[in-house]
């Protein structure tokens, strides 16, 4: 029987997942999951072995993520998309995806003090005027009804960002309802 | 030649416009979106949820969050399955009951505690439940679980969908279909709210 131990604040730790319903095997895999997983490396994670029971939606949410996150030729720096998703992670409640992310905003800006400061404080920590921006549109994108409007698109300009850097704001933040949602709901994290 | 981009229809870009050419610097993106929806709506395998099933919980998810073009198209897609005009009414009655603000729920008992929210529980009413059945009745409570307090999910959760009925590989199809349609919803909003805020 494993053992849970699950934080009770939110942290820039690495943190375990344990699946609440049966992952597949590794011996069971096929190599219609290994197309599922992208990276064959995955075949190790319990949280993939458990999407992967649905290789072709898994197949094409990674890729969508990898794109939304990882391209980054171009438009919004890789340190506030990762920004948007720990705020988003944030707000919604997942402890664990937020873990991953606000580590990847502080690998990526160097502002690891402020990131801890969205954690602790939570959404509402006064980041400066352009981190404020994102957190600020991603929280309302992330709100149900939606609470994105015209003054998060004027605030984000004001901001410095052009239309291509708002929609990978978006577009990273929307991604992360997403995952928060798969994250939150079939299992849990563990220190 | 694929199916029209349904991210690009439902937010109303236009070919050669503005947002077009930003969303093609994001090609595996767009692309990947537009094949995790046809892997939902249209997968090799719907032997652990049907696509009726799937129409229902999409209509109710997407409905949820208010009118929007998104509501509407995947309120048509249910009322063009088969037997789709009385599960509609269902959902529609379904929909005004359950609407909410979200995201609320329970942090674990510790620092966190102080954020805790109260909100709506929802459970399906008992005069629709013979109409949509045991086991679309546990996804309908399940999907409003995951759109409004996802932090409140529990194991007991999944035990009571696979009580319901639903396979392991079933609870993982549903939970990929809120959830991604979560993600759709969004991207389509944000870039609507971008759209205007240039025209």
């Amino acid at each position: 029987m494993s053992t849970v131990n699950p934080p009770v604040a939110f942290t820039q730790d690495e943190l375990g997942w344990v699946s609440w319903i049966d992952p597949l095997p590794e011996a069971e895999l096929t190599e219609r999951h290994y197309a599922g997983l992208v990276d064959r490396a995955r075949a190790k994670s319990e949280y993939f072995r458990l999407l992967v029971r649905d290789p072709e939606v898994l197949e094409a949410r990674t890729k969508t993520d990898k794109d939304i996150f990882y391209n980054v030729a171009d438009g919004l720096p890789r340190a506030e998309r990762e920004l948007a998703a720990a705020a988003t992670s944030r707000y919604n409640g997942c402890i664990y995806c937020a873990s991953v992310h606000a580590r990847f905003a502080s690998t990526y800006s160097k502002r690891r003090d402020d990131v801890q400061r969205l954690l602790d404080e939570g959404v509402g920590a006064d980041l400066g005027e352009r981190w404020n921006a994102v957190v600020k549109a991603s929280v309302a994108l992330a709100a149900t009804p939606i609470a994105f409007g015209p003054d998060n698109i004027a605030e984000l300009r004001r901001a410095g960002l052009d239309d291509a850097e708002i929609v990978d704001v978006i577009n990273g933040a929307a991604f992360f309802n997403w995952a928060n949602r798969l994250m939150l709901s079939l299992g849990e994290p563990s220190k | 030649m694929g199916t029209q981009d349904i991210i690009d229809t439902l937010a109303g870009i236009e070919p050669g416009s503005t947002l077009d050419a930003i969303r093609a610097r994001r090609l595996q993106a767009r692309e990947n979106a537009q094949k995790s929806y046809l892997a939902l709506f249209e997968p090799v395998d719907a032997g652990d949820f049907s696509l009726a099933e799937r129409a229902v919980v999409a209509a109710f998810a997407t409905g949820l969050h208010g009118e929007s073009p998104v509501a509407a198209f995947y309120r048509d897609k249910l009322a063009a399955t088969a037997d789709g005009a009385p599960l509609l009414d269902a959902i529609n009655a379904e929909i005004e009951r359950g609407k909410t603000s979200g995201p609320y729920g329970a942090y674990p008992a510790g620092p966190l505690s102080i954020e805790n929210k109260a909100g709506l529980i929802y459970r399906v009413s008992a005069e629709r439940k013979p109409v949509l059945g045991a086991r679309l009745v546990a996804a309908l409570e399940h999907a409003h679980l995951l759109l409004f307090q996802p932090r409140d999910a529990a194991s007991a959760d999944m035990k009571a969908l696979l009580a319901a009925g639903w396979s392991s590989t079933g609870i993982v199809t549903l939970s990929q279909l809120v959830a991604f349609l979560s993600f759709q919803v969004r991207v389509v909003s944000g870039l609507r709210t971008l759209a205007a805020a240039n025209a």
